[in-house]
């Protein structure tokens, strides 16, 4: 493969590893909230990184990511367990209720106007992950002097992703709403523990890949928990009785 | 002045909403791990493992006691 080549192919698997997670979050998130406001939000989040790509243009690669890591991360964490509790109860009490709704019933969710939890989410992994492709399309591109052909692969990634994330989301609004709480409950849980503990200066192990470890811990804790909380209330059932 | 100071009630309980949430016990304890963690990282020791483990102790904590106070309703 030529110089060029590796450019390409590098900035474009770099680039795709975070084009994934920014999909997954919005993809879920819609799924679970409704679609406008979760559009409305990664489109806020498109925006706002436009803007800061023009105006800082080369000069990105000064942009201090590890606080904004650590600060997206702890949001994240905080407001993902929030989620992967309530799936956890709703799993165990109703187990796979809601297959096939469009619209979601959740307390907390405005039956008008912005809901501003999507959007805040939507747009925060939008923002953070795009300039995180934005940092490896210029720190890549300039070391190799081919920041044309960086920009390039970067771009293709975020088309093929995005591609396959519209792609799955008629899957993905078919999967039962309890289930897809804690689905995504579990995926914020994991993308924050990862963003927020890389922020504050830890290093991974097996970087990117502990995400995976993170989702497989949290998922095998998730059933535990069910097995428990159905334990309890069949126990609390036999009382009433 | 109204506008305005209902808005940031409107903001500040929003925050709260999201970052709280319906069980403040687990955002404190979060904030303390990734706290230690941060400082325990300063020092140069990886405590990969801390945050997890509180996420995961304080989801069983918080699951037991709304057990607890559904049983009592």
């Amino acid at each position: 493969m030529t110089g060029a080549g590796v450019v390409l192919v590098t900035t474009f698997l770099a680039s795709a590893v975070e084009a994934i997670e920014m999909v997954v979050i919005v993809l879920g998130v819609g799924a679970t909230r409704g679609w406008r406001s979760t559009v409305l939000g990664a489109v806020a989040g498109f925006a706002l990184l436009a803007v800061i790509i023009a105006v800082l243009g080369v000069a990105l690669a000064a942009v201090p990511i590890g606080p904004l890591r650590a600060v997206v991360g702890t949001l994240l964490v905080l407001f993902g367990l929030q989620w992967y509790r309530k799936g956890i109860a709703r799993v165990a009490a109703r187990g796979l209720a809601g297959v096939g709704e469009e619209a979601v019933e959740d307390e907390d969710i405005p039956s008008s106007g912005v809901d501003w939890v999507a959007f805040v989410l939507a747009f925060k992994g939008v923002l953070l992950e795009g300039l995180e492709i934005a940092l490896i399309v210029v720190s890549f591109g300039l070391a190799a002097g081919q920041l044309g052909l960086s920009v390039v692969g970067a771009a293709a990634a975020l088309v093929v992703i995005g591609a396959i994330g519209f792609a799955l989301k008629g899957i993905v609004t078919r999967i039962p709403r309890s289930l897809l709480q804690l689905v995504v409950g579990t995926l914020l849980t994991s993308f924050g523990t990862f963003w927020s503990l890389e922020g504050l200066g830890v290093n991974w192990p097996q970087s990117d890949l502990d995400i995976v470890a993170l989702l497989a811990v949290y998922g095998l804790v998730a059933a535990t928990y069910i097995g428990l909380e159905r334990r309890r209330i069949h126990q609390a059932a036999l009382e009433m009785a | 002045m109204r506008a305005i100071s209902s808005g940031v009630v409107g903001v500040a309980r929003f925050l709260y909403r999201f970052v709280v949430g319906d069980d403040w016990t687990v955002a404190v304890a979060m904030v303390l791990a990734l706290a230690a963690t941060g400082i325990l990282a300063a020092d140069h020791v990886s405590a990969v493992w801390l945050v997890p483990l509180v996420a995961i102790a304080m989801t069983g904590v918080s699951l037991r006691r709304a057990a607890r106070r559904r049983r009592a309703a």
